[in-house]
């Protein structure tokens, strides 16, 4: 299913505070429904570009959640004729930035630009028997928000699934309660605020060194350095692996060329159309 | 509807070279894009005799009201584009732009004989003014080199060569007269601008080239002046372009001279920008003949 062409004016339903972060949701009414992993476009429709001339382009943003909104027909209260109301979007979002600032600002009822979704998805595990390890879900800050999406989507299709979470410290963590308050998480932060003192990639070489692992696949979204270490483990290992990667990127439907990843055997990969998941080995590094 | 060079157009505006991929728009939005493609022509990314692979990342860079590039020209080098990407173009609605660059006028006329003699291309757009390739820079700089590489080209297409104008010079206007002068159908203006932006966090040139070129609403004033300048200075057709991001900013560009406009940057912010401008153009011309149109002194 392709994005509608063209980008589309979205209401703000919601934006609280989640943990240090932010959770705003947006409802669209066009768009098809996302696939975990699948991207954004966004600019607030006021003062985007009017305040100190930035932000101009938009910003891309992984989409944490997708829910379909229905209604009922009043005629006829018959589930069958529940009509949709298109879908509320979920993004989590830390403000780094005068265009993550403003849209950390965003109020209810305010109009939002979106395009999309954009990008590819993940692929299911390879090896689904009965005694397969499953998917093991590692996320780093920000970037847990596509993995509530793909924990969704697996638990739907009975894919076992594991989920490892780590952030810095408590300013610096969030979304946990809205994404993730469904199932068992394995936590570590830097700083010992929660869970294991240390990082998510050490509750990741224990799960590795279980003697089931080498059936699992590994899905991660983080820091690139986090990034960086759980492709090369998981290359290390013979483990599956698919990395969520983020990298500046003006237009997010392959017009700038700006999103340039290097590969590893020269050349680069465009994230906007070639990601922004990408398999671990495919990309030289994640340091965008 | 518009003429430009003998080509036919549905309306005045076309897309920047380089700012807008209709092979991967068309994986992204499928043939809706087809159905609603938004600009008149389509002028492809520069293509050069060899595949590049482009620049080193980190390759944008946001600035006020605009945003600097360097990307480096990345493309499959003519065979590719004959072989992978031609017939992908070949399917769009409109006439179709070729962009092309080369280092000497060898490699130049080489380009300009392959591309000419395809049937699906309407037009080819000469790239003497990239400033991201040392390359560029010589040719477009200089008025003796511009009509030199014209006159050596001319005799090899019947086909409209329009002379993309670099705006990094003291006198565009001498460029764009050169330029005519070596038999150049047309001239389209501004590329970007020389542009560097230190970040703050690392105290170094947030572009890793070190610089790029500037683009976006930013450089409108700077566009506005030169087209005006060049449309004073030659009686070709002129594509005007430089952070056309509405309709009114089209007609400014109209106003000074140009017969068609160019949409660039602001295709990142909205893939249907070109139809948006181009209607509200359209808008402004039919308000203007059904007299609506107050005089505005502002």
């Amino acid at each position: 299913m392709t994005a509608p062409f063209g980008r589309r004016l979205c209401e703000v339903s919601e934006n609280r505070a989640s943990g240090g972060y932010r959770l705003f949701s947006l409802i669209d009414e066009e768009g098809p429904e996302p696939e975990p992993g699948q991207f954004y476009m966004l600019a607030s429709e006021q003062h985007w570009e009017q305040r100190s001339q930035r932000p101009l382009l938009p910003r891309a943003l992984s989409v944490a959640e997708a829910t379909p909104l229905t209604s009922s027909l009043t005629a006829n209260s018959a589930a069958k004729d529940e009509v949709s109301d298109g879908l509320r979007l979920d993004f989590l979002i830390e403000g780094i930035g005068p265009g993550t600032d403003r849209l950390c600002e965003l109020r209810e009822g305010e109009g939002v630009w979106v395009n999309g979704p954009l990008g590819n998805t993940f692929s299911p595990p390879r090896e689904l028997s009965a005694g397969a390890a499953g998917a093991i879900l590692v996320g780093g800050g920000i970037g847990i928000a596509p993995l509530a999406l793909l924990r969704r989507n697996f638990a739907a299709q009975n894919i076992p699934t594991r989920v490892l979470l780590g952030f810095r410290d408590a300013a610096h963590s969030g979304g946990l309660d809205d994404l993730f308050a469904c199932c068992e998480v394995r936590l570590a932060s830097d700083d010992g605020h929660a869970g294991h003192h240390g990082y998510v990639t050490d509750l990741l070489a224990s799960m590795l060194a279980g003697d089931d692992a080498s059936s699992a696949a590994v899905y991660a979204c983080g820091p690139p350095p986090m990034l960086d270490a759980v492709g090369s483990m998981c290359l290390a290992a013979g483990v599956a692996c698919e990395l969520a990667m983020e990298s500046p990127m003006a237009c997010g439907y392959g017009a700038c060329f700006g999103c340039a990843v290097p590969k590893p055997g020269g050349g680069y990969l465009r994230l906007c159309v070639d990601g922004p998941v990408v398999r671990a080995g495919e990309v030289e590094t994640a340091h965008a | 509807m518009p003429d430009f060079c003998g080509i036919e157009l549905r309306h005045e505006v076309i897309n920047a070279s380089g700012t807008f991929d209709a092979i991967a728009a068309r994986r992204v939005y499928g043939d809706t894009l087809l159905e609603r493609f938004p600009f008149s022509a389509f002028v492809s990314k520069t293509i050069t005799p060899e595949a590049r692979v482009g620049n080193q990342p980190q390759r944008i860079w946001e600035t006020p009201a605009g945003m600097i590039n360097s990307i480096g020209l990345p493309n499959k080098g003519l065979a590719g584009f004959l072989a992978e990407d031609l017939p992908q173009l070949a399917e769009l609605p409109v006439p179709l732009i070729v962009s092309v660059m080369a280092t000497g006028r060898d490699e130049f006329a080489r380009l300009v004989t392959a591309v000419g003699e395809r049937p699906e291309v309407a037009a080819m757009e000469l790239n003497v003014s990239c400033p991201n390739v040392h390359s560029g820079l010589i040719v477009g700089e200089q008025p003796a080199e511009t009509e030199a590489l014209l006159e050596a080209l001319r005799p090899l297409t019947e086909k409209p060569l329009i002379v993309k104008l670099t705006p990094n010079v003291a006198d565009p206007a001498a460029v764009a007269v050169a330029a005519a002068q070596g038999g150049a159908d047309a001239v389209s203006l501004i590329n970007t601008l020389k542009a560097s932006a230190i970040d703050p966090a690392t105290g170094q040139p947030g572009i890793a080239a070190g610089h790029g070129g500037l683009s976006g609403p930013a450089v409108r004033p700077v566009a506005i002046a030169q087209v005006r300048a060049v449309a004073a200075a030659v009686d070709v057709p002129i594509v005007g372009m430089g952070g056309i991001s509405s309709g009114a900013d089209g007609l400014e560009f109209l106003a000074a001279g140009a017969t068609l406009v160019a949409v660039g940057t602001e295709n990142f912010r909205d893939p249907r920008a070109g139809d948006r401008v181009a209607g509200e153009i359209a808008g402004a011309f039919e308000a203007a003949r059904s007299g609506s149109l107050s005089r505005r002194h502002s």
